[in-house]
């Protein structure tokens, strides 16, 4: 299984929805889709949907991370949600915990972002 | 590798698109002995970090280089091992630290290890510079029957 990426944009917020396995491999197709979108200028914010995510490893990590550090660097937040007690574990483990905003799905990350 | 009652052996190309194959191989090769879906995961994950290293690290991604992963399991432990010819880690104690990276420019997080020491029961690394890396994962069976939740 790869990982399919799908991204949509509501109002300034990039929501960006995985689906499979996300680990080295597929981290950089992640990167690159995701830079596209931000560095276009509109997207101020991110949302990171990972209901249907069923594998992720440090890479995951990684590019998250990266993106964070994007976003937050253009004055933007990054909210992640609807995640398995999987990944929320490698979110622990890693500290990433400490400075993401974590929400139980789309609805209240959007909300959190104040596009409701 | 120890004296298995079972065990597999895999050779493949260090390209990435063979770290979802290796760690579901693995997966598949143990799925007969009673884990839990988190044991399952934990150490799918372990090995798609340590071939992940062999690939960036131990052969800067030469797709013309070769990982090797051996599995064995007895009635109270998996051992997997994760082998590499390539360039080796210089310092282990520094590679093992949470965050440390020798690749920040292609973002990688640093947590390879230590996510390895945390799914795992034990690990062990055999590197020399030039030398190549082993990383040997061990998961205990016993304590499952043990504590029988």
């Amino acid at each position: 299984m790869s990982l399919h990426i799908d991204q949509q944009v509501v109002a300034d917020v990039l929501i960006v929805r995985l689906r499979g396995e996300l680990d080295h491999h597929s981290a950089d197709e992640l990167r690159q889709q995701m830079e596209e979108k931000i560095l276009k200028g509109s997207v101020r914010n991110i949302i990171l949907s990972l209901e249907h995510l069923h594998f992720m490893d440090s890479s995951g990590l990684g590019v998250i991370l990266g993106r964070y550090k994007q976003i937050t660097g253009r004055g933007g937040e990054m909210v992640v949600c609807s995640i398995n007690p999987f990944i929320h574990r490698l979110f622990e483990l890693s500290g990433l915990f400490k400075i993401l905003k974590i929400r139980e799905n789309e609805d209240e990350a959007l909300q959190l972002l104040g596009v409701a | 590798m120890m004296n298995n009652k079972n065990f597999m052996q895999l050779q493949f190309s260090a390209r990435s698109e063979n770290e979802s194959f290796a760690r579901v191989a693995v997966a598949s090769f143990v799925s007969k002995l009673d884990l839990t879906l988190d044991e399952l995961e934990e150490i799918k994950t372990a090995v798609s970090e340590a071939v992940t290293n062999s690939i960036i690290h131990g052969y800067d991604e030469d797709p013309e280089q070769i990982v090797i992963v051996t599995a064995g399991y007895t009635d109270e432990s998996i051992e997997i091992m994760i082998e590499d010819h390539g360039k080796g880690i210089v310092d282990i104690e520094e590679a093992r630290q949470p965050l440390f990276t020798t690749k920040p420019e292609l973002e990688r997080s640093g947590m390879g290890f230590t996510i390895m020491e945390n799914f795992m029961d034990s690990i062990e690394i055999l590197t020399g510079v030039n030398k190549g890396t082993k990383v040997i994962l061990h998961k205990n069976l016993v304590k499952n029957k043990a504590i029988c939740n």
